[in-house]
């Protein structure tokens, strides 16, 4: 690493307070105001930007083995340092499915040599995902990878057996079951929320109760094996209303939000443009409302991205051969500044939690997640709420472009990302830790 | 209008004068001669993704009355049904220089897909989308339902039309209620719960489960297909059960008012949802329907290919 | 804006229009009258039943649309049809006589002959106008004229009936010859 030693000024902690920072060697070597630029320091004007500790995604699609046209390791941790993101999920329905430890092992070694981010793979729940036998989940947690985090997400684990055992195994080593909660037989080419707006277009139906219905019987199964269970991507007022109720009982359930589904809602699919066809579906204002008010009391724990790459092929098409899913990375902490603080929702100290501290706590991501203190490893996102930016598909460094929020203008944008004290974007241009790859990053 | 996707994209002026000029236009059908010169030079391609014979023979017709040059573009056999993407399809035909697409779809949407996307310049015409609507059919039927009932008037004000069946899977159901609501009919829909979708509520229209408490109140009864796939996705126990009580039988058809008339899409299912002699009895119109759905559909094509679009403010000049 | 024919002198060539027709023809008896939307269609209203108050007895009177066949389709905006109206005895062996306000290129009357053709075969067809105001760009020349009016190109000419307009008058627009 060649200058490793930044003076950051100008900066707004998630506590409200002024403050500059100093970063050597990897780590936060002071925080306080007005400081100055000792010798051998790269001074960073940053006024007016608000510092966070360095963003966690739970729900990452990096679609690398197995579908490098859509995504690579590489592509994909270059997205997440855009979008402020210092570390990532990469959830397990690859091709082949990261159900073994030599596939965990393998995405782990991509993104560690792609220096972006840390890639943290997620293990297969069952094998191929099929829901029917249990992956190697002690294999793939004893491996490198360290996995601790399991999903089939994708796939909803439906047998409520299956279910079950995923649950307690995973107890052995402090595991988490991540569930896409989904119904199969109640969603049975499904392709939107039901309700007013697929009645009248004509598309099949996907009901919230296919996924209330699997969240209760989770947390029900949770409590019973006092194992923790993770709700991936919630999208329904009733969802919420069951996870408040689980926490009221003190079992140990978590749940997540995408940034899209905190914004949009089942009234974009009357253009008939998939690409805002996603699983779970987008839902009404009613649902994006109690997703918001959810978010903001602690219901949901966490904001993740359910990053979701698909080449051009995927969606120039009828909605219903379309394939589901939106990227999320890059325009994340942009959405949620506009959706919960510029709102009055939440302030900064929440979106550090919800999208830093919370979710590394979840995963066990031990070096993440940390209050931006002396000492700590420089994890640092920086983002300047008062920039208002145009999306623009052509210039994302994810290798698809898929972004829903293409022509939107987004209130707040990442004008930085420090991994491990590195700057992995900043003015701009995203680097490696390991400085062999720069390059542009458009806007 | 450039384009005919939904009833949506008409006003009630526009849905009127395409049943006057179809009105015009049925008289040439009635003549000795069939052909008008009107579409000539004009190349209309039919985009059928899925099968349709009949439809796809009425919009033919129509084209072919107006002097139109008509590409037949089916699926089967054809690259459509090997996957091909709609893109590449629509790419194709624009370099064929098609003026206009009439496109039969199975997915929901795929009209406007063609329509919204740059892939092609020409009008689109949706000839059924998947679950979407049918608009063509639904002209058709308000045509042949003011043409009986309406007493001169050009609209349907007053009169109650029941649409009894799988409203769930149905595009015509879909552009019926929006078409025949907008022209001033009251519509119900007639059908076991399990066959209305989730939503239908906010439709402009009355919801019954019980065809024998509406069936005398109607001036219009349309009986939809009952695809017999239904059955195994248990949407009702069996097909005896279906017609004993959403079924139209000669019982059915003495209860229902003096005038009153029968109708239905076609293709039927004699003996599910309608029985043959309701189908062929005195108050039967389906017949007709065929034959009025070459008038709709000359009009629909001459409104939106005779003209110049780019001189077309709103609707019709006179 | 130049007045080139009011009201009474519009009624006079209608009148004296009916007169020309049923001495060319020798009565009404095997006339049917068509005219052509919208203004064409009021004219042939007003000379039946000048010709009915002649001659004493009915005559056969219809309307005929030509939009269909017109060949300017694709320079304007779409059209709506006119009602086409054949009275009971068709135009089959029949004298036909073809009615409308302003005779200009001949296009409108090609069309009609088309249109006409369509439905039957006359024993002739006839032209009556009411103003013809030259520069044909076809060989179509009318058997009655009420007013012929030498124009510029540039010009156009006007018709406004009682009927749809609220006064009879017929007015030439555009700079002057
Ligand atoms: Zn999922």
């Amino acid at each position: 690493m060649k200058n490793s030693n930044y003076l950051l000024t100008g900066l707004t902690l998630p506590n409200g307070s002024k403050s500059d920072i100093a970063i050597s060697d990897g780590k936060i070597t002071q925080i306080a105001p007005n400081l100055s630029a000792a010798e051998g320091f790269t001074k960073v004007d940053l006024s007016g930007s608000v510092a966070l500790p360095g963003l966690v995604d739970l729900h990452t699609h990096l679609r690398e083995p197995g579908k490098e046209d859509a995504e690579t390791v590489l592509s994909g941790s270059m997205a997440a340092a855009k979008g402020g993101f210092v570390a990532v999920s990469a959830m397990a329905n690859t091709s082949p499915v990261a159900d073994t430890a030599g596939v965990v092992e393998q995405v782990f070694a991509l993104g560690q040599s792609a220096g972006f981010v840390d890639v943290f793979p997620i293990g297969a729940v069952t094998q191929g995902l099929n829901g029917e036998k249990l992956a190697e989940i002690g294999a793939m947690a004893d491996s490198r990878a360290k996995v601790r985090v399991f999903s089939d997400d994708g796939s909803c684990v439906f047998d409520p057996l299956v279910m079950r055992r995923a649950l307690e195994y995973v107890k052995k080593f402090d595991g988490v079951i991540a569930q896409h909660a989904q119904d199969p037989r109640l969603t049975q080419g499904a392709q939107m929320n039901e309700g007013e707006i697929s009645s009248r277009i004509g598309l099949k139906g996907w009901p919230a109760v296919a996924e209330e219905a699997i969240i209760a019987r989770d947390i029900l199964l949770a409590d019973h094996v006092q194992s923790r269970l993770h709700i991936c991507h919630l999208t329904t007022a009733g969802g919420v209303d069951i996870i408040r109720w689980a926490k009221a009982r003190g079992i140990s359930v978590t749940a997540e939000v995408t940034p899209h589904h905190l914004l949009l809602t089942d009234e974009s699919a009357l253009s008939y443009d998939p690409i805002f066809k996603v699983n779970p579906p987008l839902r009404t204002q009613k649902d994006v409302e109690a997703l918001r008010e959810g978010l903001a009391d602690g219901t949901i724990d966490i904001v993740a991205t359910d990053h979701a790459p698909h080449p051009a092929e995927a969606k120039e098409c009828e909605w219903q051969e379309a394939a589901f899913g939106m990227l999320g990375l890059e325009s994340a902490l942009s959405i949620i500044n506009q959706t919960m603080v510029a709102t009055g929702l939440m302030n900064w100290e929440s979106v550090a939690d919800r999208m830093s501290y919370a979710p590394a706590k979840i995963a066990r991501y031990v070096q993440h997640g940390q209050v931006l203190t002396v000492g700590a490893a420089a994890n640092i996102t920086i983002i300047n709420p008062a920039l208002t930016y145009r999306v623009d598909r052509d210039l994302v460094a994810s290798r698809s472009r898929n972004t829903p929020f293409h022509g939107m203008d987004l209130q707040g944008a990442v004008t930085a990302t420090f991994f491990r004290g590195h700057p992995t974007f900043l003015n701009g241009k995203l680097t490696s830790v390991h400085q062999g790859t720069s390059e542009r990053a458009g806007n | 209008m450039k384009h005919l996707l939904s009833i949506n994209d008409l006003s009630k002026v526009d849905a009127i004068s395409i049943l006057d000029t179809a009105q015009e236009l049925a008289r040439v059908s009635d003549g000795p001669m069939k052909k008008l010169p009107t579409l000539r030079g004009r190349t209309i391609v039919n985009l059928f993704a899925e099968d349709s014979t009949r439809t796809r023979i009425s919009f033919e017709a129509a084209a072919k009355r107006l002097s139109a040059d008509v590409i037949n573009f089916s699926s089967k056999g054809s690259s459509i049904s090997k996957g091909e993407s709609l893109k590449d399809t629509a790419q194709t035909l624009q370099a064929m220089g098609a003026d206009a697409v009439i496109i039969r779809h199975s997915a929901s949407g795929a009209a406007q897909r063609l329509a919204d996307s740059k892939w092609m310049s020409g009008s689109v015409i949706n000839a059924g989308d998947g679950t979407h609507e049918h608009p063509s059919q639904a002209l058709l039927d308000a045509f042949t339902i003011r043409k009986h009932l309406s007493k001169g008037a050009d609209d349907l004000t007053g009169l109650r039309v029941a649409i009894v069946g799988d409203v769930l899977h149905s595009r015509v159901a879909r552009s019926n209620v929006l078409l025949l609501s907008k022209l001033g009919a009251q519509v119900v829909l007639v059908a076991p719960p399990t066959l209305l979708p989730v939503g239908v509520e906010s439709w402009p229209c009355q919801i019954s489960y019980d065809l024998d408490e509406v069936i005398a109140n109607v001036d219009a009864i349309m009986m939809l297909r009952i695809q017999l796939e239904r059955m195994s996705e248990m949407y009702f126990p069996n097909a005896r059960e279906y017609s004993r009580y959403f079924g139209l039988n000669s019982d059915r058809i003495r209860a229902m008012k003096a005038g009153a008339i029968v109708m239905h899409p076609g293709p039927m299912n004699r003996g599910l949802e309608i029985t043959a002699d309701a189908a062929d009895g005195a108050r039967s119109v389906i017949v007709e329907q065929v034959a009025n759905g070459v008038s709709i559909r000359m009009a629909i094509l001459y409104l939106l290919l005779a003209g110049n679009q780019e001189f077309a403010e709103t609707g019709v000049s006179s | 804006m130049g007045l080139a024919l009011p009201a009474p002198d519009i009624a006079r060539a209608l009148i004296r229009i009916s007169h020309e027709i049923l001495e060319r023809n020798s009565g009404s008896a095997n006339i049917t009258l068509l005219g052509i939307p919208t203004r064409g269609a009021h004219l042939a209203k007003r000379i039946a039943s000048a010709m009915e108050k002649i001659e004493g007895t009915s005559v056969q009177m219809g309307t005929l649309d030509i939009t269909l066949h017109r060949d300017d389709l694709r320079m304007r905006a779409p059209r709506a049809l006119m009602p086409t109206v054949i009275p009971p005895l068709g135009v089959e062996g029949r004298d036909v006589v073809l009615i409308d306000d302003v005779l200009f290129s001949g296009r409108t009357i090609r069309a009609a002959l088309d249109a006409l053709g369509e439905i039957g075969r006359p024993k002739s067809v006839q032209l009556a106008v009411l103003v013809d105001r030259g520069h044909r760009q076809l060989p179509i020349r009318a058997d009655f004229v009420g007013k012929n009016l030498p124009t510029s190109i540039e010009q156009s000419v006007v018709v406004h009936l009682t009927e749809l307009d609220g006064a009879d008058e017929v007015l030439i627009e555009g700079p002057l010859p």
